[in-house]
């Protein structure tokens, strides 16, 4: 514990790069993962094939191997050499969570009626128009919680990156342990980090969910 | 006839159907259907369930694809899926059984974002106009609302004032009525007969035999997807000449 508090600056650094990796790829994984879930519902087929085929290889990918071809494969290739760890974190983790978003957005698609996307078309909004005002900000009410989750398993996974040089907190928590005999409390000190940032996920869902309820 | 055909029925075609077939899988829903449909013209299709009535609804604004013969709105025949086809949707109105407004806008935001986003109106004008066309179908004080608040009646007007926002130059209606309690029923009917009175030209779907008598210039008569009969509502009313519309009759106009 004394390590602790002799070096915390050390540990808000590293729960300082766990939030800039979990924001920036939350925002990305969003951002990408809905495009996908958008390609996956259009009526265009050779997309709808390049979305498919997107989510079939990078979920049936360990993390670890994503990050192995960012850190390690792509800078052999010529790619990402020279960009920056935490950039090239953000990569990994976007490339590997928006196929997961993709899914979570997809079945909140499936779950809007189809009278209101008919109705969208009707009045002669387009496939993108009808999609971003009228279908995907239902399809978001109604996958608030399982989108939660991807965030939270988000949240947690960018402790893969530790074992890539980026001293996040797992990997500022193994340096202490690998100077310490006190194991225990440095586990326990690094856990609480993770709960305070899920806790923040689960507690901004519920508003969400409050929130949407309360509007209609 | 009545009050409701006088304005300027003319003689400007605008829906025409040419030998339209449709199948699903083995069924043959749509069969070589030819209808024309002139300006200000108010026509009620009906018939048995199954019959095809709202597949053909749905097909003016390809809703539903066709697979034979040819569909033209104001002499251009429908276009392919894309930016085309949504600005000839945008010309016609089209109110479904199950009302489908936006559940997660409020009813002026229905109202108004066909006009913002297809029109590129400015917010202040378009929320002025919905404001008036709500007031216009009795929902005005409805405006800040979202539609599950809303009583079936009240969601099924404010579809039509959706509709009637684009400024269409048809309008469909897809069984209207039909997801109605009986006392709603007549209100939203009531707006439909003040379009017609009004010079709108409608094509509707509907089991309402009275709306047919009092709004309807032309009656459509169909079954097993074909066109059995085409008359004027007196004329199909008191001498159906089809056996099957006879039938039909028989049966809905006992009680």
């Amino acid at each position: 514990m004394d390590d602790l508090l002799d070096q915390y600056d050390l540990v808000l650094q590293a729960f300082w790069l766990t939030i800039q990796l979990s924001v920036l790829s939350g925002l990305c994984s969003l951002v990408f993962g809905t495009l996908l879930a958008a390609l996956r519902v259009g009526p265009i087929s050779v997309l709808r094939a390049a979305g498919t085929t997107y989510v079939a290889l990078v979920r049936n990918t360990p993390l670890l191997l994503v990050f192995v071809f960012v850190f390690i494969a792509a800078p052999n290739l010529g790619w990402f050499v020279g960009t920056p760890f935490l950039v090239k974190g953000v990569i990994a983790m976007s490339v590997y969570t928006s196929a997961f978003v993709c899914e979570a957005v997809r079945s909140g698609v499936n779950a809007v009626s189809v009278g209101q996307a008919e109705a969208a078309r009707a009045i002669g909004l387009t496939f993108t128009q009808t999609m971003g005002s009228v279908v995907l900000p239902q399809a978001f009410r109604a996958v608030v919680p399982p989108l939660a989750s991807v965030l939270i398993a988000m949240t947690k996974n960018t402790s893969i990156a530790a074992v890539f040089g980026l001293m996040e907190l797992t990997g500022r928590m193994r340096y202490f342990t690998n100077n310490s005999a006190d194991d225990t409390v440095i586990f326990l000190v690094f856990a609480a980090f993770y709960i305070v940032l899920v806790e923040l996920i689960s507690a901004g869902a519920i508003g969400l969910e409050r929130r949407w309820r309360a509007a209609r | 006839m009545t009050a409701a055909t006088t304005p300027e029925t003319g003689t400007e075609t605008v829906v025409a159907l040419a030998g339209v077939d449709k199948w699903f899988g083995p069924l043959h829903v749509l069969q070589g259907i030819d209808l024309t449909v002139h300006r200000g013209e108010v026509v009620v299709v009906i018939g048995p369930s199954g019959s095809g009535k709202s597949t053909l609804c749905r097909a003016i604004n390809r809703l539903e694809t066709i697979d034979n013969g040819s569909i033209t709105l104001e002499g251009r025949p429908l276009p392919q899926e894309g930016k085309e086809l949504a600005r000839l949707r945008s010309d016609v109105g089209m109110v479904f059984q199950s009302f489908n407004l936006f559940a997660h806008k409020t009813v002026l935001e229905n109202v108004t974002l066909g006009p913002i986003k297809v029109r590129g109106t400015k917010r202040t004008d378009a929320e002025k106009r919905a404001r008036e066309l709500l007031d216009r179908v009795g929902v005005g004080q409805q405006a800040a609302k979202y539609p599950a608040q809303l009583s079936g009646g009240q969601q099924q007007r404010v579809a039509i004032a959706r509709a009637l926002a684009m400024d269409p130059t048809l309008m469909l209606f897809d069984e209207p009525t039909s997801a109605l309690d009986p006392e709603m029923i007549k209100e939203v009917l009531d707006v439909m007969v003040d379009l017609a009175r009004g010079g709108m030209t409608m094509i509707v779907v509907t089991h309402e035999m009275g709306f047919a008598r009092t709004a309807a210039d032309r009656v459509v008569f169909m079954s097993d997807g074909a066109i059995v009969e085409e008359s004027t509502p007196d004329d199909f009313f008191t001498n159906p000449r089809s056996e099957r519309a006879q039938d039909f009759l028989g049966k809905i106009l006992k009680h």
